[in-house]
């Protein structure tokens, strides 16, 4: 970072270990007195190389990586990331694998915005709302550990597929979150929306305009926040969301109380959209017949020869995946979720790269914070909802 | 005309020398540029009314080793307006002497060249905030790259021995 004026202004290293930096993330600010001249954030305290370790695993095996980038949101890189796997394939989930795929990435996005909605208000110094959000968030961990015996690190999605099926449970326990949870959402909104300290936190505070939101490629709330109508499930839809009936919502002030806007009228639409696809959720298998994809079920390995040389092959060689590459996006909780992925033909990928939108949102916290004090810096970043796990990679 | 036809007419009208290659996988257009006419051909797509790719969605490198022209960067743009992908993709033989910055046509493309140089060390010229970005700042090497070790060493047998040689990081400094 170049520093203005050395003499008189003073340099503060905020983080790495700072609650309001959502993670590892550690700023270092030039202040003349408390008004912010200069920011650069320095990142990388996490990274772990998950790229280059994915190039050396078989395609299904680095998937458990995917669920280690954006930690709030692990559904939503497993699909993004199998998605791709699938488009270089050239095959399609089922129908009934994908509408269990929307529910579950849905229910991760309104998770995900429950934490976005409880830290944020917690460093603008608003704890119930914390307590409150991850009450909730709770609950939707517990489905996620139906489904897949795992809260958080989930690795449910599979290359042709799911995992396995969803069990009877599950869908009675959506609805019942389904009946409870808009009572809990007008909870949140009467505590924060016409709160006064909350709304001289956040408006006019970090204003981004629509032709910056896009040049400086932010995507997710940051971009809708500021007006432009962009949502890769509307855009570009995948796994059959053209089918669901949503809104996009939008605002256009372009400042943090745009995006907490835009963040809670999103946990509704996701919710429209949980309802819909459970109501229309259609029978049949969710993993795709081409065993040279997805391995035979264990009851098949007893009796025939077949499947124990397809067990045998997927799980020590892995499947081949034709040359070429591809990139997909899809609309994770943070934005366009990019997945760059080249095959040579063989087992294991020859290049990942993941377009994190922490990543690239992150890029526009300078510009946002120039001229604010230093509070306001804690308001943007939450406004950002950036999770390092994803940026550092 | 669909917009996959029409980003190639139009490119072939302003600069003919420009495209040398297209690629079209699983329905995704890729146009090889020549390295010297990116910046040129970038601002045109940007501001051509009828293409509009106002948004780059990322950059990233990519390691074709033992290929030639060994690198490779990839630009993925997204025409908002138009509703349209578009992968630039230009090769690169020397990682010293790489493509030009687009930081003037898109913003975000500073912060995006950083994680390209600090992972896979390409460099782009006029990028002047080029610098370790994850890695520490006296790190050595580029990990993305492909004779970049993963942190053990593979068995050499008889039959692959030349091979596993020819990625060790001595084999590349002659």
């Amino acid at each position: 970072m170049e520093i203005e004026d050395a003499e008189e202004h003073m340099l503060l290293s905020m983080g790495p270990q700072h609650p309001s930096t959502h993670g590892v993330l550690r700023l270092l600010v030039e202040l003349d007195g408390e008004t912010v001249v200069n920011l650069a954030p320095d990142i990388g305290f996490l990274h772990t190389g998950i790229e280059k370790n994915m190039e050396a695993k078989t395609y299904t095996k680095a998937l458990v990586m995917t669920d280690r980038m954006d930690y709030l949101s692990p559904m939503s890189n497993n699909l993004g990331y199998i998605l791709a796997i699938e488009k270089l394939l050239g095959v399609e989930a089922t129908p009934r694998a994908q509408a269990i795929r929307v529910i579950l990435t849905e229910l991760q996005r309104v998770a995900s915005h429950l934490v976005w909605l409880g830290t944020s208000a917690l460093d603008l110094a608003a704890m119930t709302v914390f307590l409150y959000a991850f009450r909730e968030r709770e609950y939707i961990l517990d489905l996620f550990e139906m489904v897949a015996g795992q809260r958080m690190m989930v690795s449910y999605f599979r290359p042709g597929g799911l995992w396995r099926d969803i069990p009877d449970e599950f869908v009675p326990a959506v609805r019942h979150f389904l009946d409870f949870m808009p009572g809990k959402i007008a909870d949140y909104e009467g505590l924060l929306k016409n709160n006064p300290i909350f709304l001289k936190r956040t408006k006019g505070v970090g204003v981004v305009t629509a032709e910056d939101a896009i040049a400086w490629g932010l995507t997710g709330g940051c971009l809708r926040g500021s007006g432009v109508n962009y949502d890769v499930r509307k855009a570009n839809p995948y796994c059959g969301y053209e089918q669901y009936d949503f809104d996009v919502p939008l605002e256009t002030d372009g400042d943090v109380y745009a995006r907490y806007r835009v963040r809670v009228a999103e946990i509704w639409q996701s919710l429209r959209i949980i309802e819909q696809a459970i109501n229309k959720l259609p029978d049949g298998p969710v993993q795709i017949s081409d065993r040279k994809i997805v391995p035979p079920p264990r009851s098949e390995l007893g009796k025939s020869m077949e499947a124990v040389i397809h067990h045998f092959k997927l799980w020590t060689e892995g499947f081949s995946v034709p040359a070429g590459f591809v990139y997909l996006a899809i609309e994770s909780p943070r934005g366009e979720f990019g997945v760059y992925l080249r095959s040579d033909g063989g087992p294991k990928p020859a290049r990942v790269h993941f377009r994190g939108p922490s990543y690239v949102n992150l890029a526009s916290l300078p510009r946002m914070s120039k001229n604010l004090f230093v509070a306001d810096v804690v308001a943007i970043i939450g406004s950002i909802d950036i999770v390092l796990g994803e940026i550092d990679r | 005309m669909n917009n996959h036809d029409l980003v190639v007419e139009k490119i072939k009208q302003s600069y003919p020398d420009a495209l040398e290659e297209i690629y079209d996988h699983r329905g995704e257009r890729t146009l090889y540029i020549r390295k010297a006419d990116l910046k040129a051909v970038c601002q045109f797509l940007r501001d051509e009314p009828t293409l509009r790719y106002n948004f780059l969605s990322d950059i990233c490198a990519d390691d074709m080793l033992p290929d030639f022209p060994r690198f490779a960067v990839n630009y993925q743009l997204y025409s908002i307006p138009h509703n349209h992908r578009l992968r630039l993709r230009v090769r690169v033989e020397d990682p010293e002497d790489g493509p030009e910055t687009v930081a003037l046509i898109w913003a975000i493309a500073t912060w995006l060249e950083m994680e390209v140089w600090d992972l896979m060390g390409v460099r782009f010229k006029g990028n002047t905030s080029l610098r370790r970005l994850f890695l520490p700042e006296d790190w050595q090497g580029h990990p993305l790259r492909k004779d970049y070790p993963l942190g053990y060493e593979e068995v050499q047998f008889s039959f692959n021995f030349d091979e596993i040689n020819a990625k060790k990081p001595h084999a590349t400094k002659d």
